[in-house]
């Protein structure tokens, strides 16, 4: 399959969907300067350092052959989440957008015909500014793109988590963009669950302004899926920014998270596990700039790879000059229950300050057989242990989850995950 | 309960014989307890017997109630009724105590085809056998051994030991890192279990254990063989004169 230019990508979209002409003033403005872009930086190849340890082809692709079935529902999260947004196959399906004390949602579509509107601060700007140093095109071709996304404004605190619950057919090509902003002194929790179909493009930009604080977890499901997302964050001052993913089943998954950090004292973590199995490869790319005073930034990552499965980590810390008192931590780890799965990480530190605290580990290792011996001595049968070790591994990154419902809730639904497989 | 015969052992990896023709015949009810020299094989013997990895038995043979517990899996082993409480027991971060010990004794009861215990009944027993052992809520709800005291996790041992109800129980170095009120403690733990009908296995270095826990009969292990068997008087002489008596008597 060769691969077409962003030129033949892009027109492609705009033809469909004459979206530009369609825009008002400030989306028209946004997509195409994006396409513009787009259309200067060129796709992600295979030789770039970037993309080393993971191959683009398919998120570069004209199109997917892929006719999967969509997978059951999961019930993840229903009695946590009571606000429930639904999109199907890459479209909003909920007419009547829920309404929700101390915060304002809407739907890109409505948005993007307005001339003026909050987004336009945030939509394709924060993406913009995630281009630095390296591009990443694909988010870039979303901003130009996408036609459908939730707008969610956090002016107060929101007491229940909104959940966003996308499911696309199996030749489903969905793009998907969304813009959250949190207001100073404001807090929201946002779920991502779902299965998306032959190729989701996923991207979420977050404003969080001072003393703002915004969580967000992610459950990514589905058999066939290829899916690549991007998290693009602002962060100011005294704010503090959570993410954790888990990812039990797709065939190829790419998740980038580019936060910055622009104000002192602020705290933010991305965490993640992942349980791959067989035709599985899953990339972790962060990368987290700390340009203020007294931030604190944690990256806590966690694969279990078996059957030919393929874990990578890409992660980098920035300190820029002047960004004193940072405290950067990062570990990435893998449990390979075979010798026929491999991890891969690259973690990366680049410091200009001099008063800087940062770790980074990285380490790929087999079941403890101690530990092992332990669990099947008391009587717990072989396979049932190495459920209980892989939970035990992954543990560290959950206890990243704030909300201990939310995390009691993502355990469950790992361990049910464990013992279907 | 459990005989032993004839048991010769090998490090897989090395060409080591540890045990070198170890026999031994437990009645139901008893107390042994074996006592030995550094290097002696007592270790091995407990971890050959609940069926750790890395060892090859190259002659002789072992019969829980008859079966053949050599041939089992470690977890049919437990199953079968056959408890070690570990020398060093591991730490599992991220697997709450109480998770850890309901899974055990389900898992039992499932292998011995029996009905689970339902959540409600297993937090009242576990709670009854928590409090004689003095082991709080905390201590059930932390994850397994992770940041327990030595004497922590040894009471968190024999825990486990009252909760899956062993007919033969191996105690490796229980002692080892107590101070004397904590070896109290678990030492009536143990005590707590003797029935009449479920058999111990002490192994120590030491015979201050043995004043806790009274043993029917004392075995000297060296060299991977038991070398004198007696009452508990025999403990004593050790602890008086050492082992070097003993093995010179029978060099």
């Amino acid at each position: 399959m060769g691969m077409p230019s962003p030129n033949a990508v892009i027109n492609r979209a705009m033809k469909d969907a004459e979206l530009i002409s369609r825009s008002g003033a400030w989306a028209k403005e946004a997509r195409q300067s994006a396409s513009e872009r787009a259309q200067s930086q060129g796709l992600p190849k295979r030789r770039d350092e970037y993309w080393k340890y993971t191959r683009p082809d398919v998120f570069v692709a004209g199109s997917v052959e892929l006719e999967a079935q969509i997978s059951p529902e999961i019930s993840i999260f229903r009695n946590q989440a009571k606000t429930e947004i639904s999109f199907k196959n890459g479209n909003l399906l909920s007419e009547m957008l829920p309404k929700v004390g101390n915060c304002l949602i809407e739907s890109l579509t409505d948005a993007t015909s307005l001339d003026l509107h909050w987004a336009q601060d945030v939509y394709g700007k924060l993406e913009l500014a995630g281009q630095n140093p390296v591009e990443r095109t694909l988010a870039t071709l979303n901003t130009a793109m996408a036609q459908q996304g939730l707008l969610v404004h956090a002016t107060g605190q929101v007491i229940d988590p909104i959940r966003i619950h996308a499911v696309s057919a199996g030749s489903t090509d969905a793009v998907i963009h969304h813009v959250v902003k949190v207001d100073a002194g404001a807090s929201v929790t946002l779920i991502e669950t779902g299965h998306y179909g032959a190729r989701g493009n996923v991207v979420m930009e977050v404003e969080v302004a001072d003393t703002g604080s915004f969580h967000h977890i992610r459950v990514q499901d589905g058999q066939e899926r290829h899916m690549l997302t991007h998290i693009f964050a602002r962060i100011g001052a005294d704010a503090t920014f959570k993410s954790f993913t888990l990812t039990a089943g797709g065939k190829m998954t790419r998740n980038e998270c580019i936060l910055e950090l622009v104000g002192d004292n602020s705290s933010v973590t991305v965490a993640g596990a992942c349980l791959g199995d067989d035709d599985f490869h899953h990339d972790d790319t962060v990368f987290i700039t700390h340009d203020a005073v007294n931030c604190e930034s944690r990256q806590v990552f966690k694969k279990v790879l078996r059957n030919g499965a393929v874990g990578v980590f890409q992660g980098k810390i920035l300190v820029k000059q002047g960004a004193q008192k940072t405290d950067g931590y990062q570990i990435s780890q893998s449990l390979l229950l075979d010798e026929d799965s491999q991890f891969l990480a690259k973690p990366e530190l680049e410091i200009y300050a001099d008063d800087v605290a940062c770790s980074h580990g990285s380490t790929s290792g087999a079941i403890d057989e101690d530990a092992l011996f332990y669990l099947r001595s008391r009587g717990v049968p072989e396979s049932k242990a190495v459920d209980l070790l892989t939970l035990s591994f992954i543990a560290q990154a959950i206890e990243e989850i704030e909300d201990p419902d939310l995390a009691q809730a993502i355990l469950s639904h790992l361990t049910g995950t464990l013992e279907a497989r | 309960m459990l005989e032993i015969k004839n048991l010769h052992v090998e490090l897989e990896e090395e060409d080591k014989q540890i045990l070198k023709g170890v026999n031994l015949l437990l009645e139901a009810g008893k107390v042994h307890a074996i006592m030995g020299p550094n290097g002696s094989g007592k270790s091995t013997l407990s971890y050959v017997l609940s069926g750790k990895g890395g060892y090859e038995v190259t002659a002789g043979s072992a019969h829980l109630e008859g079966n053949d517990i050599l041939a089992m899996e470690p977890e049919e082993r437990a199953a079968a009724g056959l408890f070690l409480a570990f020398q060093y027991p591991v730490e599992i971060p991220g697997v709450g105590n109480m998770t850890f010990l309901r899974t055990a004794v389900n898992s039992q009861r499932k292998l011995r085809g029996e009905p689970e215990m339902s959540a409600g009944d297993f937090l009242k027993v576990v709670r009854a056998k928590a409090k004689d052992l003095k082991i709080d809520a905390d201590m059930l709800k932390r994850p397994v051994n992770v940041g327990f005291s030595g004497g922590e996790k040894k009471r968190n041992e024999i825990l486990q030991m009252a909760m899956l109800e062993p007919k033969m129980c191996i105690l490796d170095e229980t002692d080892s890192g107590l101070d004397v009120d904590a070896m109290k403690l678990v030492a009536q733990g143990v005590n707590a279990l003797r029935d009449g009908k479920r058999t111990f296995l002490v192994i120590t270095h030491y015979q201050r254990l043995l004043d806790h826990i009274k043993p029917d009969v004392v075995h000297i292990m060296a060299a991977g063989r038991i070398i004198k068997s007696g009452g508990p008087e025999l403990a004593l002489e050790v602890e008086n004169n050492g082992y070097a008596d003993l093995l010179e008597e029978t060099a």
